[in-house]
Parts: structure tokens; C-alpha cells; sequence
């Protein structure tokens, strides 16, 4: 998989029901920079990242992501080749452990199965063993946080990336983002805490 | 048919269609009642029980159609996103579910003095019954789906897999009514059948289609009305 | 290999505590005894109905666990992540399709002609069973998960799900049966024929529909 060089979105509206989220929505990232999308609760922020992940189809507009080698991704059945995904929910099944998680997902995703790696970088080396139904909602959150970093894709749609977790979790989650968009890759997140990372911010109303 | 698919167009083509049907209604099942009831002459084998089959047969055929109708307005609506369409279907399956419910009551009535009860497990009737649970079905998911959006999808989705299920339901039926129950008494579209019977039938079956037309039609303006209204009232209070 | 994996991943899921597996088997034999304490003990009466009996259950007890088909990874949010892995959402349907097949439909096959013995099913209809069972329940999990992923977003759905999935899976039943009573009667009937040719059908089918209602139920 090529490295990717920037994501172009232009003009796109979105429904959700019968009710128009939003419209008009511009923006531009480039790799290795971050894009936090901000604003009130309903204001779409969630919509965005469903979007961007070719769930929810824009009426109108474009999303366009660019490769380093000049290619040009505009069907999003490709772009979700490239994405890596933590919702607002976690997404962890209470029976499995977190070593059952992360071994599933990197057959499942076919990528690199490093996975004591991922395990202690988000400090779930202890836990790898235990059932997730014993583990605490910060703690689920941190394996969804592994689950991502296994996947090794370059961008990254985050749906409030920091709840749930206590001062060190946030802590891994901006050492996380660093490294990622130091290693070329990119990040979306819907999140009103800043990453301090270079990048700018949108607010939808 | 395409140009139907703006709900203003539809709007302005069923205005004036919809008197005119009302009245084929109101003229063809009136005529072809009387005919049915009085001017034909009773059959060798079934005697005055033939009489029922004018009010069965067509309400069986508006049922299937109807079906059908729900089908092509759910893939319409489904691959080419016609707002009418969807609802078209909707409307559709009510209607449907009661010309099948006609069916299987008039089914029944003629089956009591023929075979001697009210319910025979006789492969028309068994598909029939299994048509109308597909019909319940289809509303069951529409009313639901909270989301009308959705709502509207996964029943599409639900029509068109039942239309494509639905030759396969009836020659189950049929083959296995073959097994266990031997040839059934009843076969109508035989050969057999004097146009004398023929013409009364036809009429009922074009009184039925005329009046499935109208109710529909109405059930489809509406809901485009419904729409429109809450649209409007959405827009003045700003969502 | 992907597929593998989700496939892998469902079993485990569904045979751990919490997990369906042994769930429908139970329901299987719980209705199964229900019918003689309904319609009497006589043998003859039984042995007549067993064929459609052991069906009947077997497509209840399938259809009790296939509500959770989807709905578990939707409402977690784990279908999010499955749908951008290398899968298609078809293959990724057609995966949990056999998953549940492995784990429901297959145990009910290998159990049924235990059932079909309380039953007093005459000797030549247990190969039949067998075989009818192992051809059609595969059919019952992909049907099923149409209505699964159409009614995924149901609070309810476990009570719609029946409901709209049933009239479909009405050729299933009557080939299924058709074919044991047939083998009973010593006549060739084609039935098992015919339930094979429909099961493949809806095995290869189901899974566009199936994904076609997830896609939708994604972006909603």
C-alpha cells in the first residue's frame, strides 16, 4: 500500500433521515497533519467521519483521496483501504480478550500481527489475557486505540478519541497521533481537545 | 414513468385520472355483480357456488398484481432513489394485503359447501396465505424502521427478494399439495369455462383493478401531501 | 485469510458463554418434547408427523439465534470495523452465514435423528433427515440473514424477524419434509432434488441481499 499524500473534500452535503446535517463542507489535509472537527452536539461531527469512511454518500461534492505517487482515490469503496477507524463506540465483544481481539483483527485485516507492540503501547500489556467484560470503559477504549494501531492504516477517522479515558490515556492517545502523522500518515478526529499536533480545526454549527 | 417520479408531476397527471377510474369502478363491479349474481346460470357440478368465484378469482389476480406492482415501485425506488416510488410501494401493500385477504375469505366460502370446511390446505389457498404473510411482513418492517429513509430501503430490499422468492413458494405449494393431497377439485383457466362465465369475470376483474387503482392513487397523493406539509412546517421552524 | 477469520471469530463468539450455539440445540429439543404433551403419545400419530415435527423445530430453533446475526456487531460498533477490512460486505455476510450454519444448523443436523428416534420415525427415513437437514439448513441461516440485515436497527427485531422471513423459508420446510416422507413411502419424489437446487440458490443469493441491507443500515 502506497503512502498517501493528502485528502481534498469539497462541496458535500449530508442527509441523515430526512434531515440535512450539513452542506457546503471544504477542507483539506495534508499528511502527516491533523484536522479536529469541532461543534455542538448534532452538528454532524459523526456524519463527517461516516462520510469519510464511504458509509453515509454525499449528495453532492467530492471526496478525493491523494497518493504520494500521484495516484487519485475517488471511489470510496478503495479510500476504505486506507482508513483506520475508531468510533464512538469501541467495538470489543465482553467474552473475547484483548489478545483474541487483536489476533482476530490482524488475520481479519491481513496486516502486520505485532501485536505485543500494540498491546504496550496503549499499557494493556497486563491485561492481554482477561476478558473484556472485566476490563473498564477506558481500558476497552485503549484496546479499540491497539486495534487501530495493529491495522497500520495511514488515515485515521476518530470519533472522540478521548473519552473515556483517564490523564494517561489521553497522554497515549497524543503520543499515538504524533507518531502516526510523524510516519506520513494523517488523522481526522471529532474531538474538541486539542491534539497539539500541527493541523488546523473546523468548527461545524 | 420516469416523468411520474417527481411527486409535482404526479401530482398534476393523477388529478384529473382519478375521477375516471373511480367511475369505471363504480360502473364494472356494480354490472358485473348483477351479472354474476343473476344472470348466470348456475354450473353443472358447483350449482349457485360458482357465483362466488366472480368475487374470488379477480380478487386473487389484483392481489398478485398488486405484488408485483410493490416490487417494480421498490426496485424503481430502490436503484434510480424515485422519491414516489417508495411511497408508491408503501401504499401498495395495504391494498395488496386486502384484495388477499378477499381472497382467502371468498376461498373459504366456497370451500365450505365444496369440500365441507371452511379451511382446506389446497395449494391455492396455501399460497395465498403465505402471500399475505409476505404482506404483513413487508408493513410489519415498514412501521418499524423509525427512520422513513431507511424504512423505505429495507423493505425495497425485502419486496424484491419476496417477488423473487415467490414462483419458487408456489410450485413448492403445488408440488406438495400433489404429494399429499392428490389433484385439487378446483382448476380454473381451463379450457373448459364458457364465455358465458368468462365475461362477467373479466368485468369483475376490471371493476377491481379500477377500484385497486383509485385507492391507490389516493393513498400514494396523500402521503406526497403528508410529505409536503411536514417539509413545509420543518422549513419554517428551521428544521 | 479474511473470511476464515470472521468465520472463526463468530463460532468462538457464539460457542462462549453468552453465545447462542447451545442455546438453539436446547430450544430444539425443549419444542420437540412439547408436541407429544400436545397432541398425545400414541406412536403411530407421532411416527406420522415426525418428518415435518424435527423440521419445524429445527427452522424455529435456527431462526431464534439469527436475530443477533448482525445486530451485535451493529450496535457495537464492530460491523464499522469489519466493513473497512479487505472484505466486501457480500463476503462479509456470506461469512456470517456460515459461522451460523457451523454453529446452529450443522449441531441441529447431527442431533436430529436423536429427536427423530423419540419420535419413532420410520428406519428409512433417518438417512433422508440427515441429508435433508444438512442440505437446507444452510438455506434457513442465509435466508435468515436477509431479515437480519433488514431488521437490524429493531429494538424488536427478534419478533419482526420470524415474522417476514417465514413465508420465505416456506419451500425449504415443504422439500425438506417432502423428502423424508418420501423416502418413508419408498417414492421418488424429486424432493431432495428440489431442495437442493433451492438451498443453493439461496445460499449463493442471500448474501447480495443481506449486504444490500447492511450497506444501507451503515449509512443511515
Amino acid at each position: 500500500m502506497g503512502a498517501i499524500a493528502a485528502l481534498d473534500v469539497q462541496g458535500i452535503a449530508l442527509v441523515r433521515g430526512d434531515r440535512l446535517v450539513l452542506r457546503d463542507l471544504d477542507f483539506h489535509v495534508t499528511a502527516g497533519e491533523t484536522l479536529a472537527i469541532g461543534g455542538p452536539n448534532g452538528a454532524g461531527k459523526t456524519s463527517v467521519l461516516r462520510a469519510l469512511a464511504g458509509f453515509l454518500q454525499s449528495r453532492c461534492g467530492s471526496i478525493v483521496l491523494r497518493m504520494a505517487d500521484g495516484a487519485v482515490i475517488s471511489e470510496a469503496e478503495e479510500r476504505r483501504l486506507y482508513i483506520g477507524w475508531l468510533g464512538h463506540q469501541d467495538g470489543v465483544k465482553s467474552p473475547l480478550t484483548p489478545l483474541e481481539h487483536l489476533q482476530s483483527h490482524a488475520r481479519f485485516y491481513q496486516c502486520k500481527d505485532d501485536i505485543d507492540d500494540a498491546l504496550s503501547r496503549t499499557g494493556l500489556g497486563h491485561l492481554r489475557d482477561l476478558p473484556v467484560q472485566y476490563l473498564s470503559a477506558g481500558q476497552r477504549r485503549r484496546l479499540a486505540l491497539a486495534r487501530l494501531i495493529l491495522g497500520a492504516r495511514p488515515l485515521w477517522l476518530l470519533d472522540e478519541p478521548f473519552s473515556a479515558l483517564d490523564q494517561e490515556g489521553k497522554a497515549i492517545v497524543r503520543q499515538l497521533a504524533e507518531s502516526h502523522c510523524a510516519t506520513g500518515g494523517m488523522l481526522i478526529a471529532a474531538t474538541h481537545e486539542p491534539f497539539g499536533l500541527r493541523g488546523a480545526t473546523i468548527e461545524l454549527s | 414513468m420516469f416523468e411520474l417520479a417527481n411527486p409535482k408531476r404526479f401530482m398534476d397527471v393523477s388529478r384529473p385520472a382519478l375521477p375516471w377510474l373511480a367511475v369505471a369502478a363504480a360502473i364494472l363491479i356494480p354490472v358485473g355483480l348483477y351479472l354474476a349474481l343473476f344472470v348466470v346460470p348456475p354450473e353443472r357440478q358447483q350449482g349457485d357456488t360458482v357465483r362466488i368465484m366472480f368475487l374470488h378469482v379477480p380478487a386473487a389476480w389484483v392481489a398478485m398484481m398488486a405484488y408485483a406492482l410493490m416490487a417494480v415501485c421498490s426496485l424503481l425506488g430502490l436503484v434510480n432513489r424515485h422519491p414516489v416510488a417508495d411511497v408508491a410501494a408503501r401504499e401498495a401493500a395495504p391494498l395488496g394485503a386486502l384484495f388477499t385477504v378477499l381472497a382467502l375469505v371468498t376461498g373459504s366460502l366456497w370451500g365450505r359447501p365444496m369440500w365441507g370446511a371452511w379451511w382446506v390446505w389446497d395449494a391455492r389457498l396455501t399460497s395465498f396465505l403465505l402471500l399475505l404473510f409476505l404482506y404483513l411482513g413487508y408493513i410489519a418492517l415498514w412501521s418499524a424502521i423509525e427512520d422513513e429513509t431507511r424504512a423505505a430501503r429495507a423493505a425495497a430490499i425485502l419486496a424484491i427478494v419476496g417477488a423473487v422468492n415467490l414462483p419458487v413458494v408456489k410450485f413448492s405449494v403445488d408440488w406438495w399439495n400433489t404429494l399429499h393431497q392428490g389433484e385439487s377439485i378446483f382448476r380454473t383457466g381451463g379450457p373448459a369455462i364458457a364465455s358465458v362465465f368468462l365475461w362477467p369475470l373479466f368485468i369483475m376483474a376490471g371493476g377491481y383493478t379500477a377500484l385497486f387503482a383509485t385507492l391507490w392513487i389516493i393513498r400514494i397523493r396523500t402521503a406526497i401531501l403528508q410529505r409536503t406539509v411536514r417539509a413545509r412546517l420543518g422549513a419554517e421552524t428551521g428544521r | 485469510m479474511s473470511f476464515m477469520a470472521l468465520v472463526a471469530r463468530d463460532m468462538r463468539l457464539a460457542t462462549r458463554a453468552g453465545g447462542g450455539a447451545f442455546l438453539a440445540l436446547a430450544f430444539f429439543a425443549m419444542t420437540a418434547t412439547l408436541v407429544p404433551l400436545g397432541i398425545g403419545a400414541e406412536l403411530r400419530l407421532l411416527s406420522a408427523v415426525a418428518a415435518g415435527i424435527v423440521w419445524v423445530c429445527a427452522v424455529l430453533a435456527a431462526l431464534l439465534s439469527l436475530d443477533r446475526l448482525f445486530q451485535a456487531d451493529f450496535e457495537d460498533g464492530s460491523l464499522d470495523v469489519l466493513a473497512l477490512g479487505p472484505l466486501p460486505l457480500e463476503s462479509i455476510a456470506a461469512a456470517k452465514i456460515a459461522a451460523h450454519w457451523l454453529v446452529t444448523g450443522l449441531p441441529l443436523t447431527i442431533v436430529s435423528p436423536m429427536i427423530a428416534l423419540l419420535f419413532s420415525l420410520p428406519g428409512r427415513g433417518y438417512s433422508a433427515l440427515a441429508a435433508a437437514l444438512a442440505i437446507g439448513t444452510p438455506a434457513v441461516s442465509a435466508i435468515g440473514a436477509i431479515g437480519a440485515s433488514l431488521t437490524i436497527s429493531i429494538r424488536r427485531g427478534g419478533l419482526i424477524l420470524p415474522f417476514i422471513v417465514m413465508p420465505l423459508l416456506a419451500p425449504i420446510v415443504i422439500f425438506g419434509a417432502g423428502a423424508v416422507r418420501a423416502a418413508i413411502d419408498g417414492l421418488a419424489s424429486g424432493a431432495l432434488l428440489f431442495l437442493a437446487a433451492t438451498s443453493l440458490a439461496a445460499v449463493l443469493l442471500s448474501p447480495f441481499a443481506a449486504a444490500a441491507g447492511l450497506r444501507l443500515n451503515l449509512g443511515a
